[in-house]
């Protein structure tokens, strides 16, 4: 198991007693995490981390979950792809339904704590049920700036009488009548997915998935979705390819979807007329897979023209790799800009950084350690837990 | 004699607070630096030291990196990067100063600069949650002791949230120095410290510099 004390080697100096000088200043106060689930989604894989963390400050942090009928998680998840800008129909009986789960669930989950963080949309309208004591905040981890007018109406009564929101951007959030407090998302450095590996171990983990190593590799970690624009990652690639030989690696989870199947079709299309393309669907739980794609690659690509804070940037600049990415969410906080990386507006501004960086490799070098330290700084769960320690004791005075 | 009265390291966090005013051009910059609060003036130019890495480019505030990341405005990022904000009296004045700087930039111009393909100016604020670190220090060897391994944001804490927010204009390590330790002049060393436009780890080294010529001078 992961002590806190294990975090020393890698968050930056002093971080730790700050955090354990923190903890001495909460406790006795009670935390309450209540999400919609235990798996999947960075909210979920984040706070398995976090959870965990702050018990060993000893703070009392507990984590509860909502739970459901089909129809409960139907209507939610159409009701946060509607609050992330997408087109869906959302009918009064389903959205009744949903309020009604929730009804259901406040009187199985214990609620009482100092700090109620609620993440996301599922167990959103728990907050009807809040009693007199604590404070109630309500955690949205996407973009909800562009929301679909009837989910925003909808939801927005129930955010109102929260005590505060957290979003992870200025830019995601929305006119409210409670204070909006900025936290961004983290990684955890010693988790699966960015521990340290050996390069033996890398090279074992590449040879099980087929991926060469012989030259350079692009990568992009990315779900197979138009918002993520993988395929212009592979005409991006198409450009460079005139001048250096490279190799082009495309790893992500592909969804049952349509707009996902057909994308990833086309992708295999493209890989099938060239051989140093190579397409990989990964299960949800291939974080070391991912880890060492990562940590084999000369550079990582991030090219979204949609994405929420994107944290696929801090993991592979965490691994010393400069990133190209699209100026799309949180990768603009991530990429400093001729620093860490670049972020451009089309294909022809990543192959042009690409090319820009393959021939000058020491700027790989310089960008990798800058992406690193910059990661260390600012996006490491040490700062994340700090961040949330510091919520609870301005909420709780 | 009497003990000296101990001096306590305090670190802080800065939890970011997000507020309802954002800029996409640079009149919109004007009207709303008139309109936020002061806090908001704050944390976008004394805050930016705690924020700043050495990493990346200096531009001495958040609107100066506006005006030249996002606007690509180099000539009003370079009028609001040399307002140097330790100077100002007050908040009020810093303000003053800032909008002077762009309605006098506006003046010059037939068209408002605004944002094309880079992303708006939010105003934020912060409140700072200060952190005991350390035990307290009694003497000028175990300041010096303290200093070097302390968080860095309890430099930004003593030389900069003191100064600025807090209205101790000497900064808490040379207020200390001097009234506790009774050591003026070396008190009025650490005041004059230049803390605009460098990192939170070049200020450490400068008092901690200091601090050193005036221990070595003791035992000599």
């Amino acid at each position: 198991m992961i002590a806190i004390d294990d975090y020393r080697r890698v968050a930056p100096p002093g971080a730790i007693d700050m955090l354990l000088r923190l903890a001495e200043r909460v406790r006795g106060r009670r935390l309450l995490h209540v999400s919609g689930g235990r798996f999947g989604g960075g909210p979920a894989e984040i706070l398995h981390t976090l959870v965990p963390m702050m018990a060993d400050l000893g703070v009392d942090a507990a984590w509860e979950i909502t739970g459901g009928d089909p129809g409960f998680y139907a209507t939610a998840a159409a009701l946060r792809a509607a609050l992330d800008g997408a087109e869906r129909v959302l009918t009064d009986e389903a959205l009744d339904h949903y309020v009604e789960m929730n009804r259901v669930n406040a009187k199985k989950i214990a609620l009482d704590a100092d700090l109620v963080l609620v993440h996301d949309v599922l167990p959103a309208t728990l907050v009807e049920h809040r009693g007199a004591q604590g404070r109630w905040v309500w955690r949205c981890h996407f973009d909800s700036s562009h929301a679909q007018r009837r989910a925003w109406t909808f939801l927005r009564p129930y955010v109102n009488q929260f005590d505060a929101a957290v979003f992870s951007l200025p830019k995601f959030g929305r006119r409210l009548g409670i204070p909006k407090y900025i936290i961004a998302p983290s990684i955890d450095p010693l988790s699966e997915k960015n521990r340290d590996l050996t390069a033996r171990e890398v090279t074992t983990i590449l040879r099980g998935l087929g991926v060469s190593q012989d030259r350079p590799i692009l990568l992009q970690v990315a779900p197979f979705t138009a918002a993520e624009d993988p395929l212009g990652v592979v005409n991006a690639y198409r450009l460079v390819r005139k001048h250096y030989h490279v190799r082009l690696v495309l790893a992500g989870t592909g969804d049952a979807d349509r707009e996902s199947r057909e994308t990833l079709a086309e992708l295999r299309e493209a890989a099938s007329h060239d051989p140093d393309i190579t397409v990989l669907e990964l299960p949800p739980d291939a974080h070391v897979q991912i880890n060492a794609l990562q940590r084999a690659a000369t550079i990582v690509l991030q090219k979204s023209v949609h994405e929420g804070f994107g944290l696929g940037a801090a993991e592979a600049m965490w691994k010393g790799k400069p990133v190209v990415g699209g100026v799309a969410g949180g990768l603009t906080q991530q990429i400093v800009y001729d620093v860490t990386g670049y972020t451009v507006h089309s294909v022809e501004g990543a192959a042009f950084r690409l090319r820009h960086l393959l021939n000058n490799p020491e700027l790989i070098a310089r960008m990798g350690a800058a992406g690193r330290e910059h990661v260390r700084r600012s996006f490491l769960v040490t700062r994340h837990l700090t961040d949330y320690m510091a919520l609870l004791i301005h909420l709780t005075r | 004699m009497t003990t000296p009265a101990p001096f306590q390291f305090i670190g802080c966090v800065e939890l970011r607070q997000a507020l309802d005013h954002r800029a996409r051009d640079e009149r919109e910059l004007l009207d709303r630096l008139e309109d936020v609060p002061a806090g908001s003036v704050f944390y976008h130019t004394h805050g930016y030291f705690l924020r700043h890495r050495p990493i990346t480019t200096a531009y001495g505030n958040d609107f100066a990196a506006w005006a030249a990341v996002q606007v690509r405005d180099q000539v009003l990022a370079e009028r609001l990067a040399v307002i140097n904000p330790f100077e100002m009296a007050s908040l009020e004045d810093l303000r003053e100063e800032l909008m002077s700087a762009v309605h006098d930039h506006l003046l010059r111009l037939s068209t408002i600069p605004r944002v094309e393909f880079g992303e708006a100016f939010h105003f934020q604020q912060s409140h700072i949650v200060e952190v005991p670190l350390g035990p307290a220090v009694s003497t000028l060897a175990e300041l010096r002791a303290g200093l070097a391994e302390v968080d860095a944001s309890a430099i930004y804490f003593h030389m900069v949230e003191a100064r600025a927010r807090l209205g101790r204009r000497s900064g808490d390590f040379a207020e200390w120095i001097r009234t506790s330790l009774q050591l003026p002049a070396l008190a009025e060393r650490i005041e004059r410290i230049d803390t605009y436009m460098t990192s939170l780890e070049r200020v450490r080294a400068r008092v901690l510099a200091l601090v050193d010529g005036a221990l070595e001078e003791a035992s000599a």
